[in-house]
C-alpha cells in the first residue's frame, strides 16, 4: 500500500520543518518568566535536550502506539485535543462543501449549459470570486456586515451541533460560507468541464435526437453523468479546506483544527502541529483512496 | 500552364488557411471577452508597477503625522494609512511586491517542479515511485501550514515568503508534469522519434516538453492567482513583507483594526488583489478553454 | 378558598422556580487563549485574570497599589527583615470542602517554590522556608531582608491550592484547577471557553451576585470587540486604543481605565558592535530624536501615556527630577557628531509581530531616519525574538513588559549584570550595588532615595528607551454594576451585578 511510505515521509517532513524552526519551544512556554532551572526541567521532560533522530524515534514509537505526545503549552494529550475539535472541524468542513456544491456546481451548469453568453460569465465571475479574495479579509467583512452593523448573526464562536442546532447553524453560516467560497470555484471548473464534455459526447446527442426536452437532457442524463467526478473532487478538496480554515477559525474563533495549529505553530508546540498534520494526512490519504475506489466503481471502464 | 498556376494558387490558398495551433489558440482566446478583459486588467497593474515612481503621487513611506486616518479628498485619493502614509502610493508601489510573489513563487515552483515531473514521469520506475510519495506527503501536509512554517524558519521577508510559496507550490507541478508526460510519452510521435535512435534526454525535452506545455501555461496562470492570495495571507500573519515597504497583504494586516474607523484602509488594497487574482482566473480559464483540444 | 391558596403557593413555586432558572452569566472575551491554569506552572498575563476567578491570593492590591486582606489579614516584618509573620482568614474553604489554615498555605508556598516547572520560583527565591506558627498563622524566613515580598503575595505567588486536590493530580492540576476563588472551575474547552460557576462557600459570598462566569478567547481585536457590541459577550479586555472613541460613542457600552504597570520601550543590545550599541552617547542620540509624544498621538491616539522611566509619571516612585524629554533633534545631531560617528547608519530592529508594535516601530524609524539613524525593522514572530533576544542577536528591540506593582519587578531582573532578562547585556556594579540596596527598607521614603541614585545612573547609559506605558483598557456592556478598573489590568469579578 503507498499509504505507509507516504506516511513516512509527511512524518519526517513535518517533524523536520517543527524542529528547524528558530525559538527554543521551552523559552517560548517560560514567556516573561525567566528560570534557567524550570526551563532546564522543561526540556528535559520533554526531550528537547537530545538531539533530533532521537526525539524523531520517540515520537514515532509514541504514535505508533496511539500517544501523540502533549500539548507542552495545555498540558493535553494531543490525541484528547484532537479529539475534542474533530467534530467542530467536521461541522465546518461538512457546511463548507455543501456550500461549495451549491454555489459551485450550480454556476458550472449554467456556464456549461449557457457556455459564452452573459450567464456563463456572470456564473463564472461569481464560482471565481470565492478564490479571489482573500478569506481572512471576506470574514471580517462579513463579520462587520452581518453582526455589527445588522445583528442578525453572533460575531464568532461555536455551538455544537447536537446542543442547538439553530444556533449552531447561526454561528458556522459566515465561517463556512468564506470556506465554501473558495472551494466553490474548482468545483465550478471540474463540473463546467465535465458537463461541456458529456454535452457534447454521443450519449447526449442520441438523447437530444430522441426528442427529448432539453432540461430533461440536461438534469437527468449529462448531469448525473457530469457529477461523479465533481463529487469526488468535493471529498479531496478537504486539504484545501484544513488549509482555508488555518485564517477563518482564527477570525470566527471557531475552536478547530486550524486555529489549534497555527497557535502551536507560533508556541513551537511541536507535538501538537505533527500530531495534526499526521492525523489530516492520514484522513486526507484515506479520502483519497476511497474517492479512487469510488470512481472505479461508478466508471467501469477504468476497470479493466 | 493555366493548370500549373490554378495548382499554386490552390496551393497558397490551403496555405492560408491552415492555422498554426497558436493562432487557432489566440482566436478562441479572443472569443472569451471574460478573459481578453481580465488580461487587459493585468497588463494595467504591471505597468502600474513598473511605473510606480512615476505615476505614484507621494513617496509611499512618506508619513505624515497630522493627517492620520484621513478619509479619502482631494489631496489623498484613496486616504492616508495609520501612520499618515498615501493609501493610493502605497497600493501602486504594493502592486510590485505582490505580483512580484505571484511570478517569483510559480516561477520557483515550475522550475524544480517541471524538470522533476519530467524524470519521474519519463523514467518511471522507483525514482517515480519516490518522488511521488514525496510529492503526495507534500500535497497531504496543509499548504498555508507548510508556508508558515518555512517562512518563520527562512525568516520573515518578502524573498522568502516567496521562496516559502514556491516551494509549496512545486509538488503541484510536479504532479502536473508528471500526468502529461506519462499521456504523452505513449503517443505515436515519441515512439518515433525512439525508434529513429533520438537520446532520451533530447526526446523529453524536444518532443515532450513543447507538448505539456499548454496544461503548465494553464496552472502557471492559476498559481499565480493562489500565490498573490497566499504573500497576502502570509503579510497578513507578519511574515512577508516587512515594514514599512508596502505589499498589499500587509496594508490589510494594518487596515484589520480600523476597519470601523478608517475602512478605506482595507476597501483599496483588498480590491487591487481582489482584481488582480481574479484576473489571473479569468486568464487561466480562458487559456484552458482556448488550449483545450477537444473545442472547436 | 383552599384552592385560592394552593394557586397562590403553586404561582410562588413557579415564580421562585424561574428566579432560580434565570442564571445570570458574566461572557468575558479574552485576547489570547491562556495557557496552564495552575498558578505555579502558569505565565500568561491572560492566565491571571481567569486567576482573578478562581484563585484567591494571600492578598489582593488597592488603585494605590497597597497590598489589601483577601486570604490574609495582616502581615508583619520583624525589625530584623528576615522574616515576615502573616495572619490567614479564619473559617475558608477551597473549592473541594477542604480547609484553609497554615498547613495549606505552607504547602501552597513550597509547591511555587520547588514544583518542577515552576515559574513562581525566581519570584521567590529570597524565601528560605516557610513555618507554622499556628493554625492561623505563618511565618516566611528570609535569607536576605526583601521588601518586594508583599508584592509578590499579591500576584499568582501568593495564591492558594488546595493540598489534596494539588497532591492528587500533580503537574496535571491545572486541567482542573482547585482553589478558594469566588468561582468553581467547572470545564475548559481549549480555545474555546473556560467556565466557572459561583462557589457556594466562598468566605465573601455575599458579594457574589454573579451566577456563572465565561471566559472566551477572541484573539482578533476587530472582531473581540464586535462581539461585544452585538452582545455576544458583557466583557474584553485590551480593548483598541483607536477604538476608544468608538466605545464611548456608543451609549451601550462603557469603558474601563487605568494606567497600567508596564512599558514599552526599545532594548539596546551594548555587546553588539554598532555605534548604538558601543557607545551611550550615541543611544542619548536616539532617545533625544523620540518624540513621545507624538508616538502616543498617532498610534494610540493620545490615549496611552508617554513614559522614559520603568513606572509611569504617576506612580509614587517616579523620579520628578528626571521628566520626560521633549523631542531634540539639533541635540541628537550634536551628539552624534560628538561621539564621531559617521551618519547614516543602520541598525537591526527586530519587532515583535502586531500591529501595534509595528506601527510605533515606523514611527520611531521615521524620527531616527532624520538624524540619520537607519532603524532597519525586521518583524519577528514571538517565539524567534525570545531565543535571539536571549542570544543577543538583535541591535534594538521593541519589547513590552507587563509591570509588576512593586518597581522593583520593573527593574532588578532588567539591570542587574547577568540577570534573566537584561536582553541588553548591561553590567555596571554600581547599579548592581543600588538595585541590592534598594530592596531592604520597607520605607518608601527610603527606597525612593536610593532609586534617585540609580535612576541618574540608568537614564545616562540608557540601556532601555522607554517609549510609552499602556493603558488598562476594558470595555464592558453598560448592565454591569460595579466594575472598578485597577492597574494591574485584572478583571475582578467580585461585586459585579448583571442588569
Amino acid at each position: 500500500m503507498q499509504l505507509i511510505p507516504t506516511l513516512f515521509f509527511v512524518s519526517v517532513i513535518i517533524f523536520s520543518l517543527q524542529h528547524l524552526l528558530p525559538g527554543d519551544p521551552a523559552l517560548v512556554m517560560a514567556g516573561e518568566e525567566r528560570d534557567p532551572a524550570a526551563i532546564e526541567q522543561i526540556r528535559q521532560h520533554y526531550h528537547l535536550d537530545r538531539s533530533l533522530p532521537v526525539q524523531y524515534v520517540y515520537w514515532v514509537k509514541g504514535a505508533l502506539s496511539g500517544d501523540l505526545g502533549e500539548s507542552m503549552r495545555l498540558k493535553e494529550p494531543v490525541l484528547s485535543l484532537i479529539v475534542k475539535k474533530l467534530p467542530v472541524t467536521i461541522t465546518l468542513a461538512s457546511m463548507a462543501i455543501i456550500i461549495a456544491l451549491t454555489i459551485g456546481v450550480g454556476a458550472g451548469i449554467v456556464s456549461a449549459v449557457k457556455k459564452d453568453s452573459l450567464w456563463d460569465y456572470a456564473a463564472n465571475a461569481l464560482a471565481l470570486w470565492g478564490i479571489s479574495t482573500p478569506n481572512f479579509w471576506l470574514g471580517i467583512m462579513l463579520i462587520f456586515l452581518f453582526s455589527v452593523k445588522l445583528g442578525w448573526l453572533p460575531a464568532s464562536g461555536y455551538v455544537p451541533l447536537t446542543e442547538d442546532w439553530r444556533a449552531s447553524l447561526a454561528t458556522m453560516i459566515m465561517p463556512a460560507f468564506v470556506l465554501g467560497n473558495a472551494i466553490a470555484a474548482i468545483l465550478m471548473r471540474h463540473t463546467r468541464s465535465a458537463m461541456l464534455h458529456v454535452l457534447e459526447s454521443d450519449y447526449i446527442r442520441t438523447a437530444r435526437a430522441k426528442g427529448l426536452l432539453e432540461h430533461s437532457v440536461i438534469f437527468k442524463h449529462a448531469l448525473r453523468n457530469a457529477l461523479t467526478p465533481v463529487i469526488t473532487l468535493g471529498a479531496l478538496e478537504f486539504g484545501t479546506l484544513l488549509s482555508g480554515a488555518v485564517l477563518t477559525e482564527q477570525i470566527f474563533a471557531v475552536p478547530g483544527f486550524g486555529k489549534l495549529i497555527v497557535d502551536a505553530v507560533f508556541n513551537r508546540d511541536y507535538a501538537v502541529v505533527q500530531g495534526v498534520v499526521l492525523v489530516t494526512a492520514t484522513a486526507y490519504m484515506t479520502l483519497n483512496l476511497l474517492a479512487d475506489m469510488a470512481y472505479i466503481l461508478v466508471n467501469p471502464r477504468l476497470r479493466g | 500552364m493555366a493548370e500549373a498556376a490554378l495548382t499554386a494558387t490552390a496551393v497558397a490558398n490551403a496555405a492560408e488557411s491552415i492555422e498554426t495551433p497558436t493562432a487557432r489558440a489566440m482566436r478562441r482566446f479572443k472569443r472569451r471577452r471574460g478573459a481578453v478583459f481580465a488580461l487587459v486588467v493585468i497588463a494595467v497593474f504591471v505597468a502600474a508597477a513598473m511605473l510606480a515612481p512615476l505615476i505614484s503621487p507621494y513617496d509611499p513611506d512618506l508619513q505624515t503625522w497630522s493627517a492620520v486616518r484621513k478619509a479619502p479628498s482631494a489631496l489623498h485619493w484613496f486616504g492616508t494609512d495609520d501612520v499618515g502614509r498615501d493609501v493610493l502610493a502605497r497600493v501602486i508601489f504594493g502592486a510590485r511586491a505582490s505580483l512580484l510573489a505571484g511570478v517569483i513563487s510559480v516561477a520557483i515552483a515550475l522550475l524544480v517542479g517541471v524538470p522533476v515531473g519530467l524524470v519521474s514521469g519519463y523514467v518511471g520506475g522507483f525514482i517515480d515511485a519516490l518522488f511521488s510519495r514525496i510529492t503526495d506527503a507534500l500535497l497531504a501536509c496543509p499548504f498555508l501550514i507548510l508556508a508558515i512554517a518555512l517562512a518563520a524558519f527562512l525568516g520573515p521577508s518578502l524573498g522568502n515568503a516567496m521562496i516559502a510559496i514556491g516551494v509549496t507550490t512545486t509538488p503541484i507541478f510536479i504532479r502536473l508534469t508528471r500526468g502529461q508526460v506519462m499521456v504523452v510519452k505513449v503517443e505515436d510521435y515519441v515512439e518515433a522519434a525512439r525508434a529513429v535512435g533520438n537520446p532520451h534526454w533530447r526526446i523529453a525535452l524536444v518532443h515532450v516538453l513543447p507538448n505539456i506545455l499548454p496544461a503548465l501555461l494553464v496552472q502557471a496562470t492559476l498559481s499565480i492567482a493562489a500565490a498573490i492570495i497566499a504573500e497576502a495571507a502570509l503579510s497578513f500573519l507578519g511574515l512577508g513583507q516587512q515594514p514599512p515597504a508596502p505589499s498589499w497583504g500587509s496594508m490589510l494586516n494594518a487596515a484589520q483594526r480600523f476597519l470601523v474607523n478608517a475602512p478605506w484602509m482595507a476597501i483599496w488594497p483588498g480590491l487591487a488583489i481582489f482584481l488582480t487574482v481574479l484576473s489571473f482566473n479569468l486568464v487561466g480559464d480562458g487559456l484552458r478553454d482556448a488550449l483545450d483540444p477537444r473545442s472547436r | 378558598m383552599r384552592a385560592f391558596q394552593l394557586a397562590t403557593a403553586a404561582m410562588l413555586l413557579l415564580v421562585s422556580a424561574g428566579i432560580a432558572c434565570a442564571q445570570t452569566t458574566l461572557r468575558i472575551g479574552l485576547a489570547e487563549d491562556p495557557d496552564i491554569l495552575d498558578p505555579t506552572l502558569a505565565r500568561t498575563y491572560v492566565g491571571r485574570i481567569v486567576f482573578a476567578s478562581f484563585c484567591d491570593k494571600l492578598f489582593d492590591i488597592d488603585e494605590k497599589l497597597n497590598a489589601v486582606p483577601q486570604l490574609a489579614l495582616g502581615y508583619e516584618t520583624a525589625p530584623d527583615g528576615l522574616s515576615v509573620t502573616i495572619k490567614l482568614r479564619p473559617n475558608v474553604k477551597f473549592h473541594d470542602g477542604e480547609p484553609f489554615n497554615a498547613a495549606a498555605a505552607k504547602y501552597s508556598l513550597e509547591r511555587h517554590m520547588t514544583m518542577a516547572g515552576s515559574f513562581r520560583r525566581p519570584e521567590l527565591a529570597a524565601v528560605d522556608r516557610v513555618e507554622v506558627v499556628d493554625p492561623l498563622t505563618i511565618k516566611i524566613v528570609l535569607k536576605a531582608p526583601f521588601a518586594p515580598l508583599i508584592a509578590q503575595l499579591t500576584d499568582r505567588s501568593g495564591m492558594m491550592v488546595s493540598p489534596k486536590a494539588a497532591t492528587e493530580a500533580g503537574d496535571k492540576f491545572g486541567l482542573h484547577p482547585v482553589c478558594a476563588g469566588p468561582y468553581k472551575f467547572v470545564e475548559r474547552v481549549p480555545q474555546d471557553r473556560i467556565v466557572g460557576e459561583k462557589f457556594a462557600d466562598y468566605w465573601n459570598k455575599d458579594n457574589v451576585h454573579i451566577d456563572r462566569v465565561v471566559y472566551l478567547p477572541i484573539s482578533d481585536d476587530t472582531v473581540r470587540l464586535a462581539n461585544l457590541k452585538s452582545g455576544g459577550l458583557d466583557l474584553i479586555e485590551r480593548a483598541l486604543a483607536t477604538d476608544i472613541k468608538d466605545i464611548r460613542a456608543d451609549p451601550k457600552l462603557k469603558l474601563a481605565t487605568a494606567l497600567g504597570l508596564g512599558y514599552t520601550g526599545i532594548d539596546i543590545n551594548e555587546r553588539s558592535k554598532n555605534p548604538l550599541g558601543s557607545s551611550a552617547a550615541v543611544r542619548q542620540a536616539l532617545d533625544a530624536a523620540i518624540d513621545r509624544e507624538a508616538i502616543n498621538q498617532v498610534v494610540f491616539n493620545g490615549e496611552f501615556v508617554p513614559g522614559n522611566q520603568w513606572v509611569s509619571s504617576e506612580n509614587s516612585y517616579y523620579q520628578q527630577a528626571f521628566p520626560v524629554p521633549k523631542r531634540d533633534v539639533a541635540k541628537a545631531k550634536a551628539l552624534l557628531k560628538q561621539a564621531g560617528v559617521t551618519t547614516p547608519f543602520d541598525v537591526d530592529f527586530m519587532v515583535p509581530k502586531g500591529a501595534e508594535p509595528q506601527a510605533v516601530a515606523e514611527v520611531v524609524q521615521a524620527m531616527a531616519g532624520e538624524v540619520g539613524i537607519n532603524m532597519k525593522i525586521r518583524v519577528t514572530e514571538f517565539a524567534t525574538s525570545l531565543k535571539q533576544a536571549e542570544a543577543g542577536e538583535y541591535q534594538a528591540y521593541l519589547l513590552g513588559w507587563s509591570g509588576r506593582s512593586d518597581p522593583d519587578g520593573n527593574l532588578y531582573s532588567f539591570y542587574k549584570c547577568k540577570a534573566p532578562l537584561n536582553y541588553p547585556g548591561s553590567c555596571n556594579p554600581d547599579v548592581d550595588k543600588l538595585l541590592d540596596e534598594s530592596r531592604v527598607p520597607s520605607d518608601q521614603a527610603q527606597r525612593k532615595a536610593i532609586y534617585e541614585k540609580l535612576t541618574r545612573l540608568l537614564l545616562d547609559d540608557v540601556s532601555i528607551i522607554y517609549l510609552y506605558h499602556p493603558r488598562v483598557l476594558i470595555a464592558h456592556t453598560v448592565r454591569l454594576d460595579g466594575y472598578r478598573q485597577l492597574p494591574d489590568g485584572l478583571v475582578r469579578v467580585v461585586g459585579l451585578r448583571l442588569k
